[in-house]
């Protein structure tokens, strides 16, 4: 086990004669990743925008996204290929749907969580509703929002790991190659840079934080 | 239609029904594997964090455990526990399962007793109870809807990664999933995702009920709560603790 050679857990001649193979992965695992946050993004701040407007459709909005984010992934994926085939798409519907609750909830705490003397205070100096929302309630809800963000791309790196399982690449496909085989090299290559692509995710998105929340800022100083 | 009359067909044939690849087999295992997984990482993890959450130590460890758990794809955790344990199957299927099973038990169980309100704390201390009474009888019981919500969100998980399990060449519902990726059958892996989705929703809604009965009556939510809280209902999701695997 601690033998080095071929046979050890991390052989770096491989690693370093496969840089190109390692780069495409990691490429392909980050776009996976994007477009399904972004997608996510897309999608969940209108839902929380009606949730919050019309609070009947609230229960079923988080009870719809709720129920998606349940269905287990592989199960997701078998529902998908009959409609959708061995595509991109399949893993993007996937993805982007259990991104949905973790964002629409997220917005909508963030919203909740702005004081009320605050919106009368906007609506005093005359703000209509879409100014108050874009140039007060956004803005403050942005930390929650940006929390939900975080959660949701680290959930979705560790996620499209499975996307290898329908060919599409990613860090899945080295950890796939390490199956049942006696050289461990892809494998743990594959993994460790899953968990350091999350971990580099969640801290840059804590830096866009910082910087688009300076009086959060200035408060902590 | 077409496709879902093959599906249907598929479900009829007595084939399906019977041996070692047949349902009735491949859904036991899955049950039985996820049950037993769920449980052992409750007799583990429901200890350490309820101890934790009592005496106020360790809230990074008892937080940071799940945010690790969500990094960490339980596909490499499956593929390493094969590798680990040289074995196939059984082996480095419940290896994987127990590992990925414990931060969400561990994390909710931190959070639900170190959530208890202090004043009550103070008041059981005032009224003569020890440390081990006050955790009993005052901090475990206004826990247990979140302790409670840890292992309803674990056991789901277990059912949906049991299902990955496949590739490590364990059986279970995953096998139809799995096999059906191999051969190119669309409509055995439709199968065999309908029924893990069953046994998932199944598993949500039947420990959302016990969830329920076991909430002490004086704390049961008698309106929506905001939603960054735990809820108490089926497929709330406890997303803060954890993603889906």
């Amino acid at each position: 086990m601690l033998a080095t050679g071929p046979n050890s857990w991390i052989w770096w001649p491989w690693v370093t004669s496969h840089g190109h193979l390692i780069w495409k992965d990691t490429r392909q695992h980050i776009e996976l990743t994007a477009v399904a946050v972004a997608i996510g993004l897309v999608i969940s701040l209108p839902l929380a925008l009606v949730a919050r407007r019309y609070p009947r459709s609230e229960a079923f909005i988080l009870g719809g996204t709720g129920v998606v984010y349940t269905i287990p992934s592989l199960a997701a994926i078998g529902l998908l290929l009959p409609i959708t085939g061995l595509s991109a798409l399949t893993a993007e519907i996937m993805l982007v749907g259990y991104t949905l609750l973790i964002l629409v909830r997220n917005v909508l705490a963030g919203l909740e969580a702005v004081p009320d003397e605050i919106r009368e205070a906007a609506r005093g100096m005359g703000f209509g509703p879409m100014r108050l929302l874009v140039r007060i309630e956004l803005p403050l809800a942005l930390p929650a929002i940006i929390a939900g963000i975080r959660i949701a791309t680290v959930t979705t790196i560790g996620l499209v790991t499975i996307t290898a399982l329908i060919g599409l690449g990613g860090l899945g496909q080295l950890i796939y190659d390490g199956l049942g085989r006696e050289f461990h090299t892809p494998l743990i290559v594959g993994s460790v840079l899953s968990v350091v692509l999350a971990v580099i995710a969640d801290v840059a998105l804590l830096g866009v934080e910082r910087i688009a929340t300076p009086w959060a800022r200035a408060r902590r100083s | 239609m077409h496709f879902l009359s093959e599906v249907v067909h598929w479900f009829t044939a007595s084939s399906h029904w019977h041996g070692v690849g047949g349902i009735p087999h491949r859904m036991e295992q899955h049950v039985v594997m996820s049950v037993v997984v769920t449980v052992a990482a409750a007799a583990v993890a429901l200890p350490i964090g309820v101890w934790l959450g009592h005496v106020g130590r360790g809230g990074p460890l008892a937080v940071n455990v799940s945010n690790i758990g969500r990094a960490v794809p339980s596909f490499a955790v499956l593929v390493i526990a094969e590798q680990v344990s040289g074995e196939i199957g059984a082996v480095p299927a419940f290896a994987a399962l127990f590992l990925l099973a414990m931060p969400p038990i561990l994390t909710n169980a931190y959070t639900g007793v170190r959530g208890v309100d202090p004043e009550l704390r103070e008041a059981s201390e005032g009224m003569g109870l020890t440390p081990m009474q006050t955790l009993v009888r005052v901090e475990l019981p206004l826990a247990l809807p979140l302790i409670m919500a840890g292992v309803r969100t674990a056991a789901v998980q277990v059912v949906a990664t049991a299902t990955l399990a496949a590739v490590v060449a364990w059986g279970g519902l995953g096998r139809y999933i799995v096999d059906g990726l191999g051969a190119r059958d669309d409509v055995q892996i439709f199968a065999g995702a309908v029924m893990v989705l069953v046994l998932a929703f199944g598993t949500e809604l039947a420990l959302g009920l016990v969830q329920r009965w076991l909430t002490p009556r004086g704390v049961r939510p008698t309106r929506p709560g905001p939603p960054d809280v735990v809820k108490n209902e089926p497929f709330a999701g406890a997303a803060e603790v954890l993603g889906p695997v």
